[in-house]
């Protein structure tokens, strides 16, 4: 019983941050109908930029308090990652848009090496430790389950940051704009929403997203490097998928529920195939999923989209 | 043999015979060329050989067919590693080279065909994002794969393969001529490689305008009107996949025992992606454009 709780618990962290990750592929695919490669890497710029900025202020201000610091780091972290994401934009996507279907997601696929190997060239190979600001000490709530205030912090955060996200969306002329260029992009055109502008602001908005989970992330396993950022940004667009892809709650549910059966999956693997698997095996349950949920349901479980539009 | 005539524009248009013997003699005498730079440039020219052997492979399957195949690696691998299994000290079994390539083709285009009839519904990102996860998770399992039971010996891979034999013939030592004269085993590699590619190439031109081919084409310009004119897409996609899977099956036996090792490294997603490169680059759906691609 406390292995069952101790799993819920860790495939909630893992998963809201997929969640947060989700949103960004979401959004734009919602939008564009375009898979951004490249996403999972914004979550690799947010993690290091943050990173550079706290070894930073630790040599300049070594006495700041550590709440402070996460604040000044993130503060640094999502304008870049914000900017980036618009580059990205202009310079990658917007003169595609009208290109054949593979054209974009070739060239996603090279925006998304491109970064990897800039960020190789910036912070090295190696591994870096990621300095753990809130504590890590856990909690037991109930006897044997173990918390630390690092997770309650990332899921207490990435459940305010979708809820703000969701408002946005749904109460703001910009999201009603942003559900418009969605629906129907020349229509929308039409009456008067500059789409070029609401495009951009997506792919920002989502790499605020992205740079928030990457900081989560790495505060959480306490390393960062430069390829952090493709295994999860691969899981959260099947998170993207198993929600019903161009759906802001399913991305949300997607991710929630692709961290439980991730958890579930790498604490019971072992058990299940009497010990020929272990829990090395974790990465596969996936993409496992994402193929079963795509043969079988391919609009996801909240989705009305087709998946047979390319 | 009009591709090769093609790979030389300039000349090509004009006089295609006299292209076409140039193109066979720079590919006979590049590596001879390539000796005075030193020993590793032959190695370069063994190592685009097999790229060629992929990328015409992954040609088929993106070029032909039109559908996009982000984990073409893990055929490759599939090769490999089948050739490790039947010619290693690992299990302690020699088979020759005629026993393995056959082998490992067939397995290979089994993966493939599993690989496709789960996607067979799937199209455009969506089929590129699945082909990926199978990529991803067959490296996994090579990496995995040595606890309880040790099969592929995990992230070290497995060392010591068997050279290829050709009748009696090791290509791994150098031929002795004369006393003095020696031909390196790079050059036999080579012209063996070459040989492959020259075969492959053949195939596929003539498989290009067969019935095969052109239902291929028709399916990636318009699967609806495909289906309507009476072409079986499900059996078509599935000889895509199956094919290109056995291209990429032989060749990881050739890179396999070439390199003398394998190791799950080599097949990582950037592998899958240097090859889509290649044929991207080359141009899709062109012979010659895959070659060029992969030589570059």
């Amino acid at each position: 019983m406390e292995i069952f709780l101790q799993q819920i618990v860790n495939g909630l962290v893992v998963g809201s941050v997929y969640a947060l990750v989700a949103l960004g592929y979401t959004m734009v695919y919602g939008i564009l109908g375009l898979i951004n490669f490249a996403h999972g890497d914004l979550v690799m710029v947010g993690a290091l930029t943050a990173l550079q900025t706290m070894m930073f202020l630790m040599g300049v201000a070594p006495g700041m308090s550590p709440i402070a610091m996460l604040t000044l780091s993130l503060l640094v972290a999502i304008p870049v990652c914000m900017l980036l994401a618009f580059t990205m934009e202009r310079l990658a996507y917007r003169p595609l848009r009208n290109a054949p279907r593979l054209a974009p997601l070739i060239t996603a696929i090279g925006v998304s090496f491109l970064l990897q190997t800039l960020a190789m060239i910036i912070w090295g190979r190696n591994y870096h430790t990621f300095p753990q600001l809130i504590s890590t000490t856990p909690v037991q709530p109930i006897e044997g389950v173990f918390i630390t205030p690092i997770q309650i912090t990332i899921v207490i955060v990435s459940a305010l940051m979708m809820a703000g996200l969701v408002l946005l969306v749904t109460k703001t002329k910009l999201g009603r704009a942003m559900r418009a260029t969605a629906e129907n992009h020349r229509v929308a055109a039409l009456m008067g929403v500059d789409t070029n502008m609401i495009i951009a602001l997506t792919f920002v908005i989502g790499a605020a997203l992205a740079a928030v989970a990457g900081v989560m992330f790495a505060s959480n396993y306490g390393i960062a490097h430069y390829g952090m950022g493709f295994m999860p940004g691969l899981k959260a667009f099947t998170a993207a998928v198993l929600g019903g892809i161009g759906n802001l709650g399913g991305a949300m549910l997607g991710g929630i529920v692709l961290g439980l059966v991730e958890s579930f999956g790498a604490g019971y693997i072992e058990h299940l195939t009497f010990g020929f698997l272990n829990s090395s095996y974790q990465d596969i349950f996936a993409f496992i999923i994402l193929g079963l949920v795509l043969i079988f349901r391919p609009t996801g479980l909240l989705g009305e989209r087709v998946s047979d539009r390319a | 043999m009009n591709e090769l005539a093609l790979a030389v524009p300039w000349l090509g248009k004009r006089n295609p015979q006299a292209a076409r013997w140039l193109v066979i003699a720079i590919a006979i005498g590049a590596p001879l060329v390539a000796m005075m730079f030193g020993r590793t440039w032959v190695r370069v020219l063994d190592f685009a050989l097999l790229y060629i052997l992929l990328a015409l492979g992954l040609n088929l399957v993106v070029g032909f067919a039109g559908l996009l195949d982000l984990g073409y690696i893990a055929f490759y691998a599939v090769g490999a590693y089948t050739a490790a299994f039947l010619a290693s000290p690992h299990f302690d079994l020699h088979m020759p080279i005629w026993i393995v390539l056959p082998l490992a083709a067939f397995f290979a285009a089994m993966a493939g065909i599993t690989l496709g009839f789960p996607v067979l519904r799937l199209r455009g990102d969506y089929l590129a994002i699945v082909t990926l996860g199978f990529g991803e998770i067959v490296r996994i399992f090579m990496n995995n794969l040595n606890y309880p039971i040790n099969i592929t010996n995990g992230p070290q891979g497995i060392n010591a393969l068997d050279p290829i034999v050709l009748f009696g013939w090791d290509l791994s030592r150098n031929v002795q001529v004369t006393e003095e004269l020696a031909i390196n085993s790079l050059f036999l590699y080579y012209y063996f490689f070459l040989a492959c590619v020259i075969g492959s190439i053949i195939f596929i031109q003539r498989l290009q305008i067969s019935r095969v081919g052109r239902a291929w084409a028709a399916m990636r310009d318009d699967e609806l009107a495909a289906k309507a004119i009476g072409i079986n897409t499900r059996n078509m996609k599935l000889l895509a996949f199956s094919l290109g899977a056995t291209f990429g099956g032989v060749s990881g036996v050739l890179f396999g025992t070439f390199q003398g090792f394998v190791s799950p490294e080599s097949f990582s997603l950037m592998e899958s992606i240097a090859v889509l490169t290649m044929v991207v680059f080359g141009g899709m759906g062109n012979i010659a454009g895959a070659i060029v691609g992969a030589i570059m």
